[in-house]
């Protein structure tokens, strides 16, 4: 079912291009597969309550899209955009344009994980979870609204004594 | 030549930006000097480019000495021109109060400069894969300063932005990745030619849009995809609060505005009317949730969060307008909304620092302790209400008339809906500003000390009869408003906040009453943008 659903989502990408139909039917398999992970990346990043998970689904969100650039730079016989000084420019060459762009996204992908992960890591120290449904408990017990004067007790106190239950 | 100030402009704070760590080997305290010398180097450059710009000149410049549209291109012209001269000023202003506040450590002041870089960047460059680089670069210092206070609540704030903000960029690439596939360059006015040839009505065009507005539309936090907002900006420290506030999402909408009107033009959208209705109807709803949602808060910082999904909902319906005041409305309040947020959060933050208060009920007659700090807040409160004479008043008063004028010139009933929704919001709006006023200048009658007297806490100035009472003072209903301990003093003043933080905060409110009358003067700024835009 679903699977039929997005093969007709790529097939209209197919027709909305409409520039090279030959190359893209050739290549459409990637397009299905683009498709495919965008969707799991962002359920993963919707459905899952573990944070770490939620980045993994972040990262398989953008890897489709360096996907869709990748395929969208493909051409079928292409060569490496490199022509000899003197050498004759003839043949098809691939568009070198699109991967330095998934290089530079990947680069940025790489860098938010990162920054991701290191918070991961605080939320773990000072809660001792990683669920958001648990966190979220944790946070209105410290008072995410908290109520008056006890404002700067409260975040300072609560994770102490959490601290102490998840190391039995 | 004054074309080279434009990637200089982005190289000073982004080189300095390694200059906090690199120092900070050998010196402790090598960040704010650092980070001062680099934001008033960028408020020079920013200064220069626009009294160029002011001469009518429209600056560009090819980086690397590849000719568009192969290479990229950084442009200044009177709308990129006014949201930088906001950057700079503002990230200056910021490193006031980031001094005595912190968070302090040299990283911090790195990912500051990085911020500013990034905001600097995608204020000025022409390119639409550059602007996701820039825009990735805002998103993660942003992440990085939210979590600078080293609390629980604020790394899960900040990763809960991290996600949301990842999603929106990656959208936005996703969008700008359509479009390639549509046109094949990436230089925003050679794209803005290709579009046309390739024709408004092309699914993948639209799809592409479609996207782009999403993606931005995460970032700057409209009604259904706010949620991230309001738990960044309240757990943020309070300094970093103040600058991203009033510039990340604004950067956005920049962003949002450039890319609807420089790439894809009035034309696309008037022939697409499936979203720009998507978006009226979301911007709208964005406007009325913001302000009900802002009127039901009693944590200051939370409320004036709020506010912002109302104020960016209007600068989005504007955009959607598509209509020359409308637009002239949405770049005033982009600039005026950035100003009147860094002067809002900017005095949350101060009577934090001196009172240790930050809500609603804990402030009663603070005005009477503060009157400077609390007089600014009121000033810039109402500004954003819109009263005139304010920088708040013009911005909605153009969007206002632009909406009311599109339905007249045939919009439909679009238009008209928009006006209602900002009136009401407006009244919304008036609600919350009138219980802080309320708060602040009349909540403390019958407190200890309601004779005119100055209620000043125990070494203050003046404070002889005034301690024995203090002890009683607990007692009553509203709290009393009281210095912490350590609250720095300023001889003549009787606000216990920092000075320096003090003098920007009246400073940025003479501006924003100032720029209330300057509403021609705007409109004669932005002209040559919006005469290109609807020529």
């Amino acid at each position: 079912m679903t699977t039929a659903g997005l093969a007709s989502i790529a097939s209209a990408t197919v027709a909305a291009t409409g520039a090279g139909p030959v190359e893209i039917l050739t290549t459409r398999h990637a397009y299905v597969a683009f498709a495919l992970l965008l969707c799991i990346g962002l359920y993963m990043m919707i459905a899952n309550p573990n944070l770490v998970k939620k980045i993994v689904g972040l990262n398989l969100f953008q890897t489709a899209i360096f996907l869709l650039f990748i395929t969208s730079g493909y051409v079928e016989g292409g060569a490496i955009p490199i022509v000899p000084s003197g050498g004759v420019e003839t043949g098809t060459y691939v568009s070198p344009l699109p991967h330095v762009l998934v290089l530079t996204a990947i680069v940025v992908g790489v860098s938010l994980t990162a920054v991701g992960l290191a918070l991961c890591i605080r939320i773990y120290d000072e809660y001792g979870t990683l669920r958001t449904d648990v966190l979220r408990e944790l946070l209105r017990d410290e008072g995410s609204i908290p109520e008056g004067p006890d404002l700067r007790e409260g975040p300072s106190n609560v994770p102490d004594g959490l601290g102490g239950e998840s190391d039995d | 030549m004054t074309d080279v100030l434009l990637p200089v402009a982005i190289a000073v704070p982004l080189v300095a930006a390694t200059l906090p760590i690199g120092l900070g080997l050998r010196y402790d305290d090598a960040g704010w000097p650092v980070a001062a010398a680099a934001t008033t180097a960028l408020a020079g450059i920013a200064a220069a480019i626009v009294a160029s710009v002011a001469r009518g000149d429209r600056l560009s410049h090819a980086l690397g000495g590849y000719r568009p549209p192969i290479g990229i291109e950084l442009v200044a012209d009177p709308l990129s021109a006014a949201v930088l001269a906001l950057v700079a000023a503002v990230s200056l202003a910021t490193l006031v109060f980031v001094r005595v506040a912190g968070p302090r450590g040299n990283p911090f002041y790195s990912g500051y400069l990085l911020l500013v870089g990034g905001l600097t960047g995608m204020t000025l460059t022409g390119d639409l894969f550059n602007l996701f680089v820039f825009l990735e670069i805002v998103g993660i210092s942003t992440y990085a300063l939210i979590a600078a206070d080293r609390s629980g609540a604020s790394a899960y704030a900040s990763l809960k932005y991290l996600v949301v903000g990842t999603v929106g960029a990656s959208l936005y690439l996703l969008g700008v990745g359509y479009a390639f596939l549509a046109t094949g360059t990436l230089n925003m006015l050679d794209m803005q030619a290709q579009l046309a040839q390739v024709g408004y009505g092309d699914p993948l065009v639209r799809a592409s849009y479609a996207l782009i507005v999403a993606g931005l539309g995460l970032k700057i936090a409209v009604f259904p995809i706010h949620a991230w907002q309001p738990d960044a900006y309240q757990r943020a420290p309070d300094a970093v609060t103040t600058i991203v506030a009033s510039l990340v999402s604004t950067a956005s909408a920049y962003a949002l505005l450039r890319v609807s009107y420089t790439v894809f033009t009035v034309e696309f959208l008037a022939a697409s009317d499936a979203i720009t209705g998507t978006m009226l109807v979301v911007s709208g709803a964005s406007i009325l949730a913001g302000s009900v949602l802002a009127a039901m808060q009693s944590d200051l910082k939370r409320m004036f969060a709020y506010s912002s999904v109302a104020q960016f909902g209007m600068i989005v319906a504007a955009i959607a307008l598509a209509n020359e005041t409308a637009l002239l409305g949405a770049a005033v309040h982009l600039v005026g909304h950035g100003l009147l947020k860094f002067g809002l959060f900017l005095g949350v933050g101060l009577l934090a620092f001196g009172y240790g208060a930050r809500r609603l009920e804990d402030l009663a007659s603070v005005a009477r302790e503060a009157p400077f700090t609390a007089g600014s807040i009121a000033v810039l409160a109402l500004a954003l209400v819109g009263i005139p004479p304010s920088v708040g008043f013009l911005g909605k008063w153009y969007i206002g008339v632009g909406a009311v004028e599109s339905s007249l010139a045939g919009g439909g009933a679009a238009g008209i809906g928009i006006a209602v929704v900002i009136f009401v919001s407006t009244l919304f709006t008036l609600s919350y500003v009138a219980r802080l006023l309320e708060r602040f200048y009349f909540a403390g009658v019958g407190l200890p000390g309601d004779h005119g007297e100055p209620a000043v806490a125990d070494g203050g100035t003046g404070g002889d009869d005034t301690a024995g009472r203090d002890d009683e003072a607990p007692e009553a209903s509203p709290r009393r408003v009281s210095p912490v301990d350590g609250a720095p003093t300023v001889p003549g003043v009787p606000d216990r906040v920092p000075p320096a933080s003090l003098a920007v905060l009246v400073a940025a409110t003479l501006v924003a009453v100032a720029l209330g009358f300057a509403g021609f003067g705007l409109a004669e700024w932005f002209d040559p943008f919006l005469t290109e835009v609807f020529a």
